[in-house]
């Protein structure tokens, strides 16, 4: 029997079936599922989510030291933060299988960027294996453990937005239990000092050769020969992209080991067809490689190295065929996503769109949205955690350039803040900033998808957590003055902002409900209307930026469906025409 | 090798497109086509501008459709079938349900809702144009506006020959089963 699942769920699947004992993640779309998908195979393995991307590849690669197979998994900017142990882990090599799972997001459906983790393949020397349906999610998984334990690397098994999120059949195998020996101590491989690392290196080096001569033969790289006269190098979704816009009578050498490349391979395909064509999305990864082996090839001149691809685009990049299309002569206007209605963090954002001069440094997540009109409340957003820093740097310049108007604020939310918010605000603290930071607590890491944090209280495997206190650690930082408010009560949160402001010694602020879409907690759902005898039409309640208020015949008018009765529309309206009912 | 059919549903966060790509996909399998479904995760979720792309045949390598690709929409929100207008082979078909939701940039009276859109979308292509709020309201239950709209695009795109009842049958919780029913029925 087959099952439709997504490549994450295969992914998973894969992971459980070849042994895995352990795994760590921090949540990221579009590699979350994997690891929500684990915790049906408890009492078989064990998962988690960690505070961060780094914590999570540390403890899976500690399980692999200790000797059992190990994953973690994240979204590409996530190997930005796990590069540290990463990198020293190729050099030091694996006990058990380790599997680094990257969701790399072209086209960035939901990114601060789209940058190619391959790369990190090549320069941290793990192996890449890259699937291209979830069938290939699941049984890739499989041959990345064999491939991490028989040539003792790390693997990055790079997918992609589409890869994760599509869904198509997947046959299922049987798990294969893995009996690791009893533990010993092994220090010349496993501490990295300096003159271990210098020996590890030349190992790692050797096994990359003996990984690549692998490569040139492994059932992960397959020729697909249809003919003699075009000849295509691809991989990922790249390759179901250029099956459909090719001619039928193309060859394919379809790869699912990237790193390292496999150029005896691509040298003796080359030789059998007349043209070569490397099509893969974002950047040059296996066409530069190719060219500087002294492969003819054509490649990203044509298809260009932004955002995704699509059956259509490679078609008419690489033939200039154009597919026929019409457009209509009405117009959509955009719709960008939006806090949802009755939203947690639309109080905060509301209170310091107000003032013209405060600077607000957010962070990412859902409160990112923040930044959209008419809040429009947010100067800055650069990575997790970015918010008590960059917000730190911004007002150090301030107070260079004797800049005494603006106020600084650097805004995160829970999950964030145990993610990398606590070593900025240590470094407001530490290096005397005159920041504002505020957490915007609603107990859950929201955007992905109501994955738990230290503050959460439930693990992964649904087991009760001791609940980490963010005014508890603030309070140990040194900050004196903490003011926590319901964000619901604009009121208190004007409050706290100017009690945060105005105080003498390190203030903070936590604005702190849980979040709407939390299941756990009962929700006072209600329903807020409009008395349109008493609405003067000013358009006040609009400031709020909630999907539920709109305008309608001149007057405010709420949206039933969508209103959960949070009244924040009603505490703007200076006429009290918007009541909870 | 039958051609490939590739089928988009768009919308807007939060409407339950979901439901509908889940029975229509386990409806296609259970004929025995090769399947591929892509939706989309995320910060796009939120209220934002959705689309979901379901393709079906002997062998379906791409989940996902470029520009004049796709035999048929249906679209949760006049606006956006609109906005995935290109996505449509030229003079194919477009489901499309008579209901407005008003973007924030329209709410805070920045922009202004397009007049005419399912207008506009009869000049291009074959429109079947349905009230399913209204519908669903009728029959008891306005969540089940997407059946409603379901029903209308199996019928459609031809795809009489598998047994929807039976699908709805296995994939509905019995509590919900026959309101569902009758809404997959509704229109006609």
């Amino acid at each position: 029997m087959k099952h439709l699942m997504s490549g994450n769920e295969a992914a998973a699947r894969g992971a459980y079936e070849a042994g895995l004992k352990v795994g760590a993640a921090y949540p990221g779309t579009p590699s979350t599922e994997i690891f929500e998908e684990l915790p049906k195979y408890k009492g078989e393995l064990y998962c988690e989510w960690a505070p961060n991307e780094k914590v999570a590849a540390e403890v899976a690669y500690g399980a692999s030291i200790a000797g059992v197979r190990s994953l973690t998994a994240m979204k590409h900017v996530g190997v930005n933060v796990a590069a540290d142990p990463i990198f020293t882990a190729a050099y030091n090599g694996v006990g058990g299988g380790f599997v680094i799972v990257s969701g790399d997001d072209p086209s960035m459906h939901s990114s601060q960027n789209e940058q190619d983790n391959r790369y990190y393949a090549r320069a941290a020397k793990l192996a890449c294996v890259e699937p291209s349906d979830s069938q290939e999610c699941k049984d890739f998984m499989k041959y990345a453990y064999d491939i991490s334990e028989k040539f003792d690397v790390p693997v990055l098994f790079r997918m992609t937005t589409r890869v994760c999120h599509s869904k198509s059949l997947v046959e299922f195998g049987e798990r294969e239990e893995h009996q690791p020996p009893e533990y010993k101590r092994n220090a010349a491989k496993f501490v990295s000092t300096p003159a271990n690392a210098y020996r590890n290196h030349a190992k790692l080096e050797a096994n990359l050769k003996l990984l690549e001569e692998y490569a040139n033969t492994c059932p992960l790289n397959r020729v697909e020969m249809n003919g003699t006269k075009i000849g295509v190098v691809t991989a990922s979704i790249a390759y179901q992209y250029a099956k459909e816009a090719f001619p039928e009578d193309t060859s394919f050498l379809k790869l699912g080991l990237t790193n390292p490349m496999p150029m005896e391979l691509v040298k003796d395909f080359a030789s059998k067809v007349d043209k070569l064509y490397v099509i893969e999305e974002l950047e040059p990864f296996m066409e530069e490689q190719i060219k500087a082996a002294g492969i003819e090839c054509v490649g990203k001149d044509l298809i260009g190295n932004m955002y995704e691809l699509n059956p259509e685009l490679v078609k008419s990049r690489v033939f200039g065929e154009q597919t026929e299309f019409r457009n209509v002569p009405v117009q959509a206007v955009p719709r960008p996503p939006a806090l949802c209605p009755g939203c947690p963090h639309r109080g905060l954002f509301y209170v310091l769109s107000k003032k013209k001069d405060y600077v607000i440094c957010g962070d990412i997540g859902c409160y990112t949205l923040g930044a959209s009109a008419p809040l429009s409340a947010m100067d800055s957003c650069v990575c997790m955690g970015g918010g008590f820093s960059v917000a730190q740097g911004m007002s150090k310049a301030f107070e260079m350039m004797g800049d005494t108007k603006h106020k600084v604020f650097g805004v995160l939310g829970d999950s964030t803040f145990f993610h990398s918010g606590m070593t900025g605000a240590a470094e407001i603290i530490y290096n005397k900033g005159s920041v504002i930071p505020v957490v915007l607590d609603n107990s859950i890491t929201g955007m992905t998808g109501q994955q738990d944090n230290p503050g959460s209280g439930e693990t992964l495997m649904g087991d009760p957590a001791p609940v980490l206190k963010i005014e508890d650690i603030l309070r140990a930082y040194g900050y004196e003055n903490i003011f926590i408010v319901d964000p619901r009560d604009l009121a208190a949160v004007q409050k706290a902002v100017d009690d945060a402001l105005a105080s003498e010694a390190p203030a903070a602020i936590i604005t702190r409900r849980p979040c709407l879409l939390l299941k756990k907690v009962k929700q006072e759902i209600g329903l807020c209307k409009v008395d349109t005898d008493k609405c003067r039409s000013c358009r006040s309640c609009l400031k709020v930026g909630c999907p539920a208020v709109f305008f309608k015949d001149g007057k405010a008018t709420i949206d039933a469906t969508l209103c959960i009765g949070c009244t924040v529309c009603a505490q703007v309206c200076p006429f009290d025409a918007i009541e909870r009912v | 090798m039958s051609e490939v059919k590739s089928i988009l549903l768009v919308g807007v966060g939060g409407q339950g497109t979901i439901l509908v790509s889940k029975l229509l996909t386990a409806g296609l399998i259970k004929a025995g086509y090769d399947v591929k479904m892509s939706e989309v995760h995320g910060m796009a979720q939120r209220g934002g501008s959705v689309s979901t792309q379901v393709r079906f045949g002997d062998k379906v390598y791409s989940p996902i459709i470029g520009r004049g690709q796709a035999d048929i929409m249906v679209a949760f929100e006049k606006m956006e079938a609109v906005r995935y207008a290109e996505f449509l082979k030229p003079g194919a078909t477009a489901v499309i349900n008579d209901y407005e939701i008003v973007p924030m940039s329209v709410a805070t009276g920045a922009m202004e809702y397009p007049q005419g859109t399912i207008e506009a979308m009869k000049q291009e292509f074959n429109v079947i144009s349905l009230n399913a709020g209204q519908i669903a309201q009728e029959l008891g239950n306005p969540r089940c506006m997407n059946v409603v709209l379901f029903g209308a695009m199996v019928r459609a795109l031809g795809m009489d020959h598998i047994d929807w009842e039976e699908v709805l049958r296995e994939n509905l919780k019995p509590s919900i089963l026959d309101i569902n029913l009758k809404a997959f029925n509704a229109y006609k």
